[in-house]
């Protein structure tokens, strides 16, 4: 039986063009439909298993539908994860935002389905300038130059890729998209893992996240926490599991993003860091590249988009109500925005990993999976990281915002208020789904690529484990709790090479280049101008004296003759002038007939 | 509902901690008595209330180094970027 193919890309694709028309009471139901659309689309693929969509283009074969369990996981979450992200931006008129979102969310789909090179790179640019412009329609300056870096970096990262797969294509002539060589890594498999760990924000190319989501729109963010990071993760998944070197920089990254997370005082820049961390974890699992490990990594990254997606509502909840999304803007809000606490608080201890949340069952399958394979340092350092998690996430984010001082001006604390209908309703699915994942565990292990692996969180030993360190976390945190009050500071980062390369370039132009050009027109001014003038006077002259001359002359010579023959010729008479005639026409006719 | 129960527990802050000390003490001794036998190294069967330990040093220690990285110079003024 062959199966009817539509993309789910497709659906969104065209479901954002036709968006501008469908106006009135009808946009709703609509921005509803077309994600559940897709979301269904997903589901049908998922029973159909296989390869779609492939057409010949020149001398390459593209693959846009490649249905296996692998892409079909993450298929699923992010079309999952489009619906709770429209329904939670449904109430904002600006329809750009959800265009742009829409397309955002297709080249993710796409990218995910592809099974060729030039299919991925079309689908992860689309990606990168769709999202781009949910961090513009922010409208305000501070966005729109993080919009620039955003997508000067990101089209960095896809030359880096563009330039791994040609030189791989020309080296093997291969073009599709499958696990790379990693035990005896070319320069091309170098170039890709580059390319696609750009987009999962490993350092030292990760400084583009925080930034971005911090100052994208309270909707933008909630499409880009989930969509960028996690589909590179499942690209790195794909190409290059057990890459070792994934291992050192997935445990650096999650040591890194933690420590920042700690010192950050701007809310979404804080769970941008989380971010940064949480992937580390996936980013170890691929490079660990066991069965178990892959499973982790897929898991993980399941939970996390459900997980951040609620952490970013929520604080998308507090920016758009105050107004505010800087720790020491805000504080004691318990009172005003309780059902925005709560989401923020089953967000929080999701990601902190506490049994019975989805954290749990996901993050202890990739430590698991690292002292498996005695990998004892990633593992201890994993777990200390998770300790870190739970400390910014789960206690110094809540504490900070509804309980502890209260930082709030008059004007904040007037506006704050739980947010729109929509908005809690997109909270509360993604609350939901966070302790569903925790509780009923098969729901997400039966998706999972490796179905040999059995696994099960849920054991005495981890589980006083998991608590032990939650506890004491706690604990300390209490104790030491001074040291982690929010500072009116930003945190430097490896973004500061590109921004302040960015200031010495234009330095360079301003000044080097700039007096050159200046004492280049001056140099022009005094001596070129006058020699232009010299020339000039010369040509001038030559005109006046010597072309015109020439053509004046001609016309006085041919007057002169004029009035000579109108003289001689001319004088009136009939007679002679007939006389004249007829002798000329005669000679003329002699002429012809002689000759 | 949940505001009026958090303004209960404030309230009590002092109980609420000693509770919070009650349960941590359980939480240790109930690791004590679980089976070890999924432990991953030596240091966590020999070491009772290993995992307490772990947690605790760990959070301390991001937080150290959170501190001392960000007085190295990391944490600079908001308008640093600004001319």
């Amino acid at each position: 039986m062959t199966i009817s193919f539509i993309h789910p890309a497709l659906i969104m694709i065209v479901g954002a063009c036709l968006l501008p028309l469908v106006r009135g009471p009808f946009r709703k139901p609509y921005m509803f439909l077309v994600p559940l659309l897709t979301f269904i689309d997903v589901i049908y693929l998922s029973q159909n298993a296989g390869t779609y969509g492939v057409f010949q283009f020149m001398n390459w074969e593209l693959t846009f539908g490649r249905v296996d369990r692998l892409s079909m996981i993450f298929g699923f979450i992010m079309s999952l994860m489009a619906i709770i992200g429209t329904i939670y931006g449904m109430h904002v008129e600006d329809e750009w935002q959800h265009i742009a979102a829409w397309f955002y969310v297709a080249g993710s789909l796409g990218a995910i389905f592809a099974a060729d090179y030039i299919t991925l790179f079309l689908f992860w640019e689309m990606m990168a300038f769709a999202s781009t412009f949910l961090i513009w329609a922010r409208k305000d300056e501070e966005a729109l130059a993080a919009g620039y870096r955003y997508i000067l970096v990101h089209t960095f990262g896809g030359v880096i890729l563009l330039l791994g797969f040609v030189l791989r294509y020309q080296a093997t002539g291969d073009l599709s998209f499958d696990q790379l060589n990693v035990s005896s890594p070319e320069l091309y498999t170098w170039l890709i893992m580059a390319g696609l760990m750009l987009n999962a924000a490993v350092p030292p190319l990760h400084s583009w996240l925080p930034d971005a989501y911090s100052k994208a729109t309270a909707v933008g963010a909630v499409f880009m926490c989930a969509f960028t990071t996690k589909t590179a993760v499942y690209t790195l998944i794909r190409s290059c599991s057990g890459f070792e070197v994934l291992i050192y920089l997935g445990v650096i990254m999650a040591i890194y993003g933690i420590i920042y997370a700690v010192m950050e005082n701007d809310v979404r820049k804080l769970l941008g860091w989380e971010i940064v961390s949480q992937v580390g974890y996936m980013v170890a699992g691929v490079g660990i590249g066991t069965t178990l490990a892959i499973n982790g990594a897929c898991a993980h990254a399941f939970a996390h988009i459900l997980y951040k997606g609620l952490l970013f509502m929520a604080a998308g909840a507090i920016l758009t109500t105050t107004g505010r999304q800087k720790l020491t803007q805000l504080g004691g809000l318990y009172k005003k925005m309780p059902a925005t606490m709560v989401f923020m608080l089953i967000g929080g201890l999701a990601v902190s990993g506490l049994p019975l949340m989805s954290g749990f069952i996901s993050k202890s399958m990739i430590i698991a999976a690292a002292f498996e394979s005695h990998i004892l340092w990633a593992g201890f350092a994993l777990t200390v990281v998770s300790a870190g998690t739970f400390l910014a996430a789960g206690l110094r984010l809540p504490y900070l915002i509804f309980f502890g001082k209260n930082n709030c001006s008059e004007e904040t604390w007037e506006k704050a208020q739980d947010p729109s209908w929509n908005m809690q309703l997109a909270m509360a699915i993604g609350g939901f789904l966070c302790i569903f994942l925790g509780v009923y565990t098969p729901f997400l292990y039966n998706m999972l690529p490796n179905t040999e692996v059995v696994f099960n969180p849920y054991n005495a030993y981890h589980l006083s484990e998991t608590i032990q360190i939650m506890a004491f976390t706690a604990f300390a945190f209490f104790m030491l709790r001074k040291y982690v009050m929010p500072k009116n500071t930003i945190s430097l980062d490896m973004d500061w090479f590109y921004r302040m390369g960015g200031r010495a370039f234009y330095w360079t132009v301003e000044n080097p280049l700039q007096w050159f050009d200046t004492a280049l027109s001056k140099f022009y001014k005094s001596v070129g101008i006058y020699c232009l003038m010299v020339t000039s006077a010369f040509w001038s002259w030559f005109d006046w004296n010597g072309i015109d001359g020439v053509v004046d002359g001609t016309a006085r010579c041919v007057r002169a003759i004029g009035r000579r023959v109108t003289i001689v010729l001319q004088r009136g008479q009939i007679q002679q002038t007939i006389y004249y005639t007829v002798s000329f026409a005669a000679v003329l006719l002699v002429a012809y007939v002689w000759l | 509902m949940i505001i009026n129960l958090i303004d209960y527990l404030r309230d009590r802050l002092q109980t609420v901690i000693y509770y919070c000390y009650g349960v941590m003490t359980f939480i240790v001794i109930w690791s004590i008595t679980v089976d070890t036998s999924h432990a991953h190294t030596w240091a966590e069967k020999m070491i009772p209330g290993f995992w307490s330990l772990f947690g605790l040093c760990s959070c301390a220690i991001v937080i150290m180094v959170a501190r001392w990285y960000g007085k190295s110079g990391i944490q600079a003024r908001e308008d640093y970027y600004d001319n």
